[in-house]
């Protein structure tokens, strides 16, 4: 079983993250690049299915020079072998485009699944996965949160409105995994020494036959404009009330009278 | 047709849900500016009498598509037939609700049609006649502004409870257009679908929830809020730490790995405030919090913060609420 996971490199949301002055994008001054939360699980969860039913990983990544260190991660935590995509050209490339590339690489790999994080979290967009299915013309499922493989039918989870759905999903296919499906493994020494031996295939628009016109902002059908700090929230009041029966008519007051849901 | 929205129904046997009529509503004011007509598109099988159920809150048309295949929702029979729709018939705009089925789909559908897609979406507008759509990023920490690009079809996955639902009125009926359409044989099939075994509101639409964090200590404690939720007719929803300890299950999570809410209000009882939990219910109309830590970052959010002790606090809330409703 042949498995292709698809990462991405995030700032690390649990550091604050604030938008330039001229909220002309996000201010990168300290940040702290990180393997998303959601593409680790994809990692995790393609290196059980190899150590159960044999196989390689192969990472696939696009995005700038410093994205090659969460492919290190990925590679780190037992994966075999990383394609890395990075070209100046994919700047501005919206996530239809992204999708188009990763789907060059992996057209040319040999695969029976594909597994994607759910979202990543820095645009928090979940497009990729389920755009990159359809250009490989895959099967999909998304947001799993189990997954089975049988003899060319997987059976996975995933949550809807009010209940979870089973699915029966013919292979090769792509999945987009939720956070709830493993406990991603922390790299051991010996994976970071071996990582750091391992090559990652670094590519170019060029060296996929691919031109910026069809992958790069020109073909980009969306585009950010602006970035803008959350709206504020208005200050409220907070109240040490003398009893429990003070405290809740205070809050049944406010239930009533502001927000006027009683 | 190139100013008509769209919007592709989320219903039952026909009937819109809420995030329908909230979608609708945003559509036919977008439809109006543009000179387009408001479509509901509705995919199902045995669907019966569309017009009214989807013309009294405001659309124009209803577009139907009724096949054996499209009975529940599955990628490729959706995708196949929505894909097709809008290439044949190019409308300006299509929007589609942030359900478990619309993520699912969209990305597909703009992949398959080549329409620019922005998701998560919670406002959208039109600026010098450009479509613009404000949307959270990084946990939302940062809201990002999106343009689209061209003359359309664009795409807009819609989040629920960001828009009001539009108003009824009374007697309206859209006009009712069946398309015949072949649908091939989905590759997944759905073998089964188990609820989640519990009569709850549901937490993406309620207008209440009452939410609990690691100060409730312990899972038998979540009955006071299941008290209190009863009464208000509120979901009940938790931050990470319950879930992680086992306390309640995954669906009832809040925040960046779980759910996003915006309810008219949020109760967040014993939650600190981590910047994950904040991430998914911020947007929430107003949040009340009770704590016994004066310092809990929640504090400095909440429309109202109570310091004090919950287990005292909720069950005297809760007789106070089930006393003002005997009184009518």
């Amino acid at each position: 079983m042949d498995v292709v996971v698809c990462v991405k490199q995030v700032p690390d949301t649990e550091q604050p993250i604030r938008v330039r002055p001229d909220g002309s994008g996000i201010d990168d001054q300290g940040l702290n690049w990180i393997l998303n939360y959601y593409d680790e699980h994809a990692v995790e969860e393609a290196l059980r299915v190899r150590e159960k039913h044999g196989g390689t990983v192969t990472v696939v990544c696009v995005g700038p020079p410093r994205a090659a260190e969460a492919v290190r991660t990925a590679l780190a935590m037992g994966a075999d072998e990383a394609v890395h995509v990075a070209d100046p050209a994919l700047e501005g490339a919206d996530h239809l485009a992204v999708a188009r590339v990763l789907a060059r690489v992996i057209g040319q790999l040999r695969y029976d699944l594909v597994l994607c994080g759910r979202l990543a979290t820095d645009d928090n967009a979940s497009v990729v996965g389920a755009a990159l299915a359809e250009y490989l013309g895959l099967p999909q499922a998304t947001a799993i949160s189990k997954l089975q493989i049988g003899d060319s039918l997987a059976t996975v989870e995933r949550e809807v409105e009010g209940g979870v759905e089973l699915v029966k999903v013919p292979l090769p296919a792509l999945f987009t995994v939720e956070r709830t499906i493993n406990e991603p493994r922390y790299p051991t020494l010996p994976g970071i020494m071996k990582a750091k031996r391992k090559e990652i295939r670094t590519l170019g628009l060029a060296d996929l036959g691919l031109e910026p016109g069809e992958v790069g902002a020109q073909a980009s059908r969306v585009r950010y404009t602006r970035f803008e700090p959350p709206p504020r929230r208005q200050a409220g009041q907070v109240v040490t009330p003398d009893s429990p029966e003070e405290a809740a008519r205070v809050i049944v007051r406010f239930l009533q009278e502001t927000a006027k849901v009683l | 047709m190139q100013n008509d929205v769209w919007v592709v129904a989320d219903h039952a046997g026909g009937n819109p849900r809420r995030i329908t009529l909230e979608l609708l509503g945003k559509g036919r004011e977008l439809a109006d500016a543009r000179e387009g007509r408001l479509v509901a598109v509705v995919l199902g099988h045995g669907l019966l009498d569309l017009g009214p159920a989807f013309g009294q809150y405001g659309a124009d048309t209803v577009v139907a598509v009724d096949h054996p295949h499209l009975h529940a929702y599955t990628t490729d029979g959706y995708t196949e037939v929505l894909s097709a729709l809008v290439r044949e018939r190019a409308p300006w705009l299509v929007m589609v609700p942030s359900t478990a089925w619309g993520r699912d789909c969209a990305p597909r559908l703009a992949a398959r049609a080549g329409a620019g897609i922005v998701t998560e979406v919670e406002a959208l507008w039109l600026e010098d006649g450009r479509l613009l759509t404000r949307r959270p990023m990084y946990t939302r920490k940062v809201m990002g502004i999106v343009e689209y690009v061209g003359s359309g079809p664009h795409l807009a996955v819609v989040l629920p409870k960001v828009f009001p639902p539009a108003g009824r009125q009374e007697g309206r009926a859209a006009q009712v257009e069946r398309v015949e359409a072949g649908v091939s044989e989905p590759r997944s099939r759905v073998v089964e679908t188990r609820s989640l075994q519990r009569e709850r509101v549901s937490l993406t639409e309620a207008d209440v929830i009452v939410s609990g964090g690691r100060g409730l200590r312990g899972p038998e404690n979540f009955a006071l809020l299941e008290a209190l939720a009863a009464e208000l007719g509120a979901a009940v929803g938790s931050s990470r730490p319950p879930v992680d300890s086992g306390w309640v299950p995954h669906d009832y999570e809040i925040g960046q790995t779980g759910k996003t809410v915006s309810p008219t209000v949020y109760i967040a009882v014993g939650i600190s405030g981590a910047p994950q939990h904040l991430a998914g219910m911020s947007g929430s109309k107003y949040i009340v919090a009770i704590n016994k830590d004066p310092n809990a970052p929640i504090f400095q959010l909440a429309s109202l913060g109570v310091v004090g002790d919950l287990f005292q606090i909720v069950p005297k809330l809760t007789e106070e609420v089930r006393r003002l409703k005997a009184q009518g």
